[in-house]
């Protein structure tokens, strides 16, 4: 049930070219702005400023495209799939195809990034690393706050609300692997905020699975 | 003996006040004085973490079994807990004003107290912005326990991760270090019990309070 709900987002999403397009467009403008803004072609900015750029940048863009996992839905089509699908099966399989956009959004940022304001990770696979665990818990968090968000009104000021507070411990961690990343520390001291990460990450996607079915009864 | 509790704050707070403020306190370095904050700051943090875990407690509790009951008292317990929390910043930024030099320090203990309080004003705004009673007490239930789970790490984890500058972490005079500490533990524990206890009586009257209104506008 999960892979044929998996399946189905991924058909739907790639249909629908014009969202996909949308999501990589913010993006784009997101780094160009901050290139621009910074006027990078005459000078360069500091480690530090770059990670910070970096995060913003994909917290918004990650926000921004997972936000529409339930907020746009019609009001049948979430009938029909109640009717359908059990609600584990649904928000497991949102949180894997939101992770996969997740991923690919941070991973898309990366290049944009580095082809714009330059590079300066030195431990390629750690900080990768840190994006793949980063982008799966945004996902899991985001997916049952977006689910929450779409039964109120104005959801997409109450999305970033709503998010931002419960985003801050991922973000934090990940803030910290980067800064080893970009310093080249030996990876053992990057051991314990990758095992937090992970542990936030069960927890999120946990909580998600439990409570997910409350929200989806209403 | 329903109303024990009431009588046991109110002896402690007085005993609190007496006793925090003219016994003698430890000299430490740069903290001098202001060690006495310990029995009203501290207690403060304590008591916005007990009062916030029952919230938690009654959100769970009204997703098992749906009773208007149980969501009228987590959110009076998560507005009680708020009230504590910012008390808690309010007398730390004092506190931090005499003795780091500026109210707000950017320590992580600090950040991660301002980040439950959004947490939790994010829970109010979530409740105003939801039209159906049922749907507004389970929607806030579902994210009282999300987010609650997800400030957990910020506020005991990332804290011991790094330096803080609050006596006893990282290497900064607390009371434990020292051998008169048994004196101030005498006062400090009967401090955070007695608050809390403020803290849960508040909540009672708040909460006969509201239902007192509820059963007004059904009339």
């Amino acid at each position: 049930m999960i892979l044929t709900l998996l399946k189905k987002e991924l058909t739907l999403e790639l249909r629908r070219k014009s969202v996909i397009a949308g999501i990589g467009l913010y993006l784009f403008s997101l780094v160009f702005i901050s290139y621009l803004t910074f006027s990078l072609r005459h000078n360069s900015i500091n480690a530090a400023t770059w990670s910070a750029l970096f995060w913003l940048t994909i917290l918004f863009s990650v926000v921004n495209s997972i936000a529409k996992s339930f907020i746009g839905e019609k009001k049948g089509l979430s009938i029909y799939y109640y009717s359908v699908a059990s609600p584990q099966a649904i928000i497991l399989s949102k949180i894997l195809y939101n992770s996969l956009l997740a991923v690919i959004l941070s991973l898309a940022g990366y290049l944009l990034f580095t082809v714009f304001i330059g590079n300066p990770i030195q431990d390629e696979a750690l900080f990768i690393t840190t994006l793949v665990l980063s982008g799966i818990g945004f996902s899991s968090s985001l997916s049952l706050i977006s689910g929450i968000a779409s039964k109120a009104n104005n959801s997409n000021i109450l999305m970033a609300v709503l998010s931002f507070p419960v985003l801050i411990s991922i973000l934090l961690m990940s803030i910290r692997i980067t800064k080893n990343a970009l310093d080249g520390i030996d990876r053992a001291a990057s051991y314990d905020e990758l095992l937090n990460l992970l542990a936030i990450n069960c927890i999120a996607t946990a909580l998600a699975y439990l409570l997910f079915p409350y929200i989806w009864r209403s | 003996m329903k109303n024990l509790y009431k009588y046991i704050s109110v002896a402690l707070l007085v005993y609190i006040h007496l006793g925090g403020l003219l016994l003698e306190a430890p000299r430490l370095n740069i903290l001098n004085e202001t060690v006495r904050a310990l029995y009203f700051h501290v207690p403060m943090w304590f008591g916005m973490v007990l009062l916030y875990s029952i919230s938690v407690y009654y959100a769970i509790k009204f997703l098992r079994n749906p009773l208007s009951d149980f969501d009228l008292k987590s959110v009076e317990y998560a507005n009680v807990g708020t009230a504590f929390g910012i008390l808690g910043i309010l007398t730390g930024m004092l506190w931090a004003n005499y003795t780091w030099g500026s109210p707000w320090h950017g320590d992580p203990k600090q950040n991660g107290a301002a980040i439950a309080l959004l947490v939790y004003l994010a829970y109010f705004v979530l409740r105003g912005s939801v039209d159906n009673e049922e749907q507004k007490a389970r929607l806030s239930a579902v994210y009282n326990i999300f987010a609650f789970a997800a400030m957990i790490p910020l506020i005991f984890i990332i804290p011991r991760l790094t330096d803080s500058m609050h006596p006893g972490n990282g290497g900064n005079p607390g009371f434990n270090a020292y051998d008169l500490d048994s004196r101030m533990r005498l006062i400090f524990y009967p401090a955070v019990i007695a608050w809390f206890l403020i803290g849960v009586w508040i909540v009672s009257l708040r909460v006969r309070y509201r239902l007192l209104q509820n059963q007004l506008s059904e009339n």
